[in-house]
């Protein structure tokens, strides 16, 4: 048993968060830094005639400035993307290199094409401003919905598709429409997303010329991926001479997975110019230049028969992914998004077609659910529409076609192997929470007032801990998808403990520490959580994907598995008992019917001083693991939004919000309720507030907080949460993963409630006034 | 120019150019980086420092503007082992996740919390109506200020 397991801890970093001792990256300033600005195309598609950097140059205080042309010359390769998806025909997604600072031309607003480096910040961008650039501008293809038939934006990139992806039986989805006595048919857009973490991205690059190393601090959710990325493909620095450490990061979301040009340039112009460089986002440059999320056009169908069950489902959908592919804005559209097309259902037949698309936008990756938020709005949303034209409640046409507990393990037509589950379960309890039954009283009681109240549910599932490494890579991943995990237990007995996983608000330094002084029967102030530094951490892959617990903890409960079982054989050797006479229960080995005792404390002091050590042990008490899953994990729930609309104005007021999580066993249900709150905030956003929107020429006309409406506090209800619980039936802590949950449910739940409520098929996302007044008055 | 500076209780001096913004003060020439900035536009709020006992975004003000003030950043609340009870709020209920707009909205709340109005959660809501958290949903910042306010949370 461990004590710690299912405790709500405070967190531990809070303290030097609360008190302003964070060290975030633009926090670190070195001794000589220099300041870089980009200078940043203002077209959505020009070829770049020439660049003058004579006035940047000699501008007082510019000491670097250096163009795409410049890096390029320098050997300087293209930021790959780390997944390689295959087309229909069998041939290769067709890749548009991507240059860290454009040489040839820019291919959307706000692409780098050089850096200028100050000695003062004001320096570096008025040599930005001195830079004369001539531009041919060019027509571009903005519009994901003309795209196809639009401008070619790439050489050789015809129709601007880099793949037609397809997965699951045409043939069997075909008959099942052919025999169905009911069809649903939805059509509609996933609206573009900007991720928006309220730290910017920022990095600080210095070179030590006696060792000729880099260092790189950086926002990055995966500083060891980075690192591999920037050695093996970018070839900035070799592997052992680059070190990238990201300390405390203010939010990701996805969108400090990747690597991006900046901290590459930053980084190359350190080396170039011997003194470490500096650079921090401007709020303006997060919104041009980030990875975007989401941005699909879809159309779905799904046939049902008489009694409501579903016997087909049909989707079809372009996915965006901006003027290049990011480093896994591949993935997202496809393994991450047509996989999860079952959902919770035994629907026996599907079939997904999504077209990969360019567009003059910034490129688009992975943001908070990548592709499974997609994934569900689809389902959910067409599930919900066909019970309305049936003439079924909603929750009973999801409980008929409910994958049920003896299902599993269920292999869906969609390529996945659910292991466990209670889809039932959570959505009874949900309806509870919720008090539906109490519905129309509210529903009449808001109508008394002219306002229009309406309830939507959203039964998601994710998948979460991508894996097994093989199949991954078989599918074309470029990297394995495991994490390390090392445990060093100190001489004293305190425990060090070395993560690949990283936390950016996730709380790992506390639910970590957690699950190692649990195994260990310490206190948790005995252990440390070091994360964050591949000069301190031997590997790693990072966090995103919901993986950080069910995967990198999982590594530690292997390590220490390691560990007590070492303590076993040295603890046995001085009770002069044989090991397997010896258990561990509280920090204590105990020798079997004697009342000989060593503390854990006792037997690591004994590790590291051998003066009477089992015969061939090494001495030290150390160990690691690098755990790959042998599948998936799949946490799913059900969400339900109640909200309210003003016929008058538009204005939908989310009055209530339920969510039930079957994440598998938790540990911190504290901080897990925080992850649901925080991702069910992003799916309110988007739901009714968010739009990544650009103009025909390309323009982002929603590139600061006045134009892009992010949720705050006023626009959210307080949140109404629980969990239900199926451990995850393949990992040592039967986790699952919460991260991502509330953006993957809510979006749908929120539409399901808005229709609801106005009465409408269909209203687009996001539901702004605007829309809502329109969709009443069939506007 | 020079500016003259109380700073969380310490007279501070500082040789600055006239366009110097509060935050690059604090942030640069002392070294209070706990002043984050999320926008520069007055947008997010992660800068909100205290001057004269007020709220304000400090990416807003400039340092020439605060000559002779007394301005308290998150260092100036409280330090580990004695935090203030709105710190401590934040950490009982939960209220920060990355940590990044949590300075800021902290030394917002003060405001709420030192108004002398009773708070509930409409009203906390309101209030907090200048400061972003991407992180939280915003659910257990409000419970931290009820509790810090005496409100039951």
């Amino acid at each position: 048993m461990n004590a710690m397991i299912g405790q709500p801890v405070r967190r531990r970093e809070d303290v030097r968060f609360i008190t302003g001792r964070g060290r975030y990256t633009d926090d670190i300033s070195l001794a000589g830094q220099g300041y870089a600005a980009f200078a940043r195309s203002p077209y959505a598609r020009a070829r770049i005639v020439s660049i003058d950097t004579t006035g940047a140059k000699t501008t007082p205080g510019v000491v670097g400035v250096f163009t795409g042309a410049d890096l390029t010359a320098a050997g300087i390769g293209a930021l790959p993307c780390g997944w390689l998806v295959k087309s229909t025909d069998g041939s290769d997604m067709k890749v548009a290199p991507r240059p860290p600072l454009a040489a040839t031309q820019v291919n959307f607003v706000g692409e780098p094409y050089a850096i200028v480096v100050g000695e003062t910040l004001a320096a570096a961008r008025a040599g930005v401003d001195a830079l004369e650039a001539d531009f041919e501008e060019l027509e571009a293809s903005a519009n994901l919905a003309s795209a196809m038939e639009g401008v070619q934006i790439h050489d050789g990139i015809e129709r601007n598709l880099s793949f037609h992806w397809a997965l699951g039986d045409a043939a069997a989805v075909d008959a099942a429409f052919a025999r169905a006595k009911h069809l649903t048919t939805l059509t509609f857009a996933n609206n573009r997303l900007i991720p928006n973490a309220i730290e910017p991205r920022a990095c600080v690059a210095a070179y030590d010329a006696a060792s000729d190393e880099i260092t790189l601090y950086t926002t990055s959710q995966n500083p060891h991926l980075e690192r591999l990325i920037l050695a093996a493909f970018v070839g900035l620095a070799p592997e052992h001479k680059l070190r990238v450490v990201s300390p405390d990061v203010g939010g990701g979301f996805g969108s400090k997975i990747f690597v991006y040009p900046e901290e590459t340039a930053a980084a190359w112009a350190a080396r170039a110019l011997n003194r470490p460089v500096k650079w921090t986002a401007e709020r303006s440059e997060s919104f041009l230049s980030d990875a975007h999320g989401r941005d699909h056009l879809t159309t779905a169908e799904l046939a049902l028969d008489d009694a409501g069950t579903f016997l087909g489902l049909r989707v079809r959908t372009r996915a965006n992914l901006g003027a290049y592919l990011s480093t896994f804005g591949s993935s997202v559209p496809t393994y991450l998004y047509g996989t999860l097309l079952a959902g919770q259902y035994c629907t026996p037949a599907i079939h997904v077609e999504v077209d990969g698309v360019y567009t003059n936008t910034a490129p688009v990756d992975a943001y908070r659910g990548a592709g499974r938020p997609e994934a569900t709005y689809v389902i959910e949303r067409i599930v919900e529409t066909a019970a309305r034209e049936l003439g079924v409640d909603p929750a009973e046409l999801r409980r008929r076609n409910f994958i049920q507990p003896d299902q599993f393990p269920y292999e869906t037509p969609v390529a996945l192997v659910y292991d466990t589950g209670d889809y039932q379960q959570s959505l009874e309890r949900a309806q509870k929470l919720a008090d539906v039954a109490g519905f129309p009283a509210r529903r009449a009681a808001a109508a008394a007032k002219g306002l229009r109240r309406g309830l939507g549910y959203s039964c998601y599932i994710e998948a979460c801990g991508l894996a097994p490494s093989q199949l991954a890579i078989s599918l074309g991943a470029g990297v394995g998808l495991y994490e390390s995990g090392e445990i060093r237990v100190n001489p004293t007995g305190s425990v060090t403990v070395f993560t690949g996983s990283h936390s950016h608000g996730q709380g790992h330094e506390t639910t970590f520490a957690q699950v190692v002084a649990g195994k260990f029967g310490i206190p948790i102030e005995q252990v440390e959580v070091v994360h964050g530094d591949t000069g301190r951490v031997e590997f790693g892959l990072g966090t995103y994907g919901s993986r950080s617990l069910a995967v990198g903890g999982s590594a530690l409960v292997k390590s220490a598995d390691k560990i007590i079982e070492k303590g076993r054989r040295i603890s046995g050797h001085l009770m002069e008992t044989a090991p397997d006479q010896v258990d561990f229960e509280d920090g204590v080995y105990k020798a079997r019917g004697t009342n000989r005792r060593m503390t854990f404390g006792e037997v690591a002091l004994a590790a590291y001083v051998p003066a009477n050590f089992p015969e061939g042990l090494e001495p030290g008490l150390s160990e690691k693991t690098f755990y790959d899953p042998k599948n998936f994990t799949y946490p799913a729930g059900a969400h339900i939004a109640e909200v309210e609309v003003d016929p008058e104005t538009g204005v939908v007021k989310v009055v209530a919000f339920t969510a039930v999580d079957d994440f598998g066993t938790v540990i911190n249900p504290m901080i897990v309720e925080g992850q649901v709150h925080g991702g069910v905030a992003q799916g309110i956003g988007q739901a009714l507030l968010e739009l990544g929107a650009y103009d025909e020429s390309g323009q982002l006309v929603t590139g600061s907080f006045m134009d892009y409406a992010m949720p705050r506090a006023d626009d959210l209800p307080s949140f109404s949460v629980d969990t239900t619980v199926t451990p995850c039936t393949h990992n040592p802590l039967g986790a699952k993963g919460c991260g991502e949950a509330g953006a993957i449910g809510a979006p749908a739940a929120v539409m399901n409630a808005v229709t609801d409520a106005l009465g409408v098929k269909d209203v687009a996302m996001p539901a702004s006034p605007e829309r809502v007044w329109r969709a009443l008055r069939g506007a | 120019m020079k500016v003259s500076i109380t700073v969380n209780g310490a007279p501070r001096e500082a040789e600055v150019a006239p366009n110097t913004l509060l935050v690059e003060l604090l942030r640069g020439s002392f070294g209070l980086t706990g002043t984050h900035v999320g926008c520069d536009t007055s947008q997010c709020g992660a800068c909100t420092v205290r001057l004269d006992g007020k709220a304000v975004k400090s990416c807003t003000v400039l340092a020439a503007q605060a000559e002779g003030c007394e301005v308290t950043t998150i260092e100036g609340l409280g330090a580990p082992g004695a935090l203030h009870p709105l710190q401590a709020a934040f950490q009982e209920t939960h209220a920060l996740q990355c940590g990044f707009c949590t300075p800021g909205m902290i030394m917002g709340a003060l405001d709420l919390i030192e108004s002398g109005e009773r708070l509930d959660e409409a009203s906390v809501r309101a209030g907090l109506d200048g400061n972003y958290c991407r992180c939280t949903g915003y659910h257990n910042i409000v419970r931290a200020v009820l509790l810090a306010a005496g409100a039951n949370a």
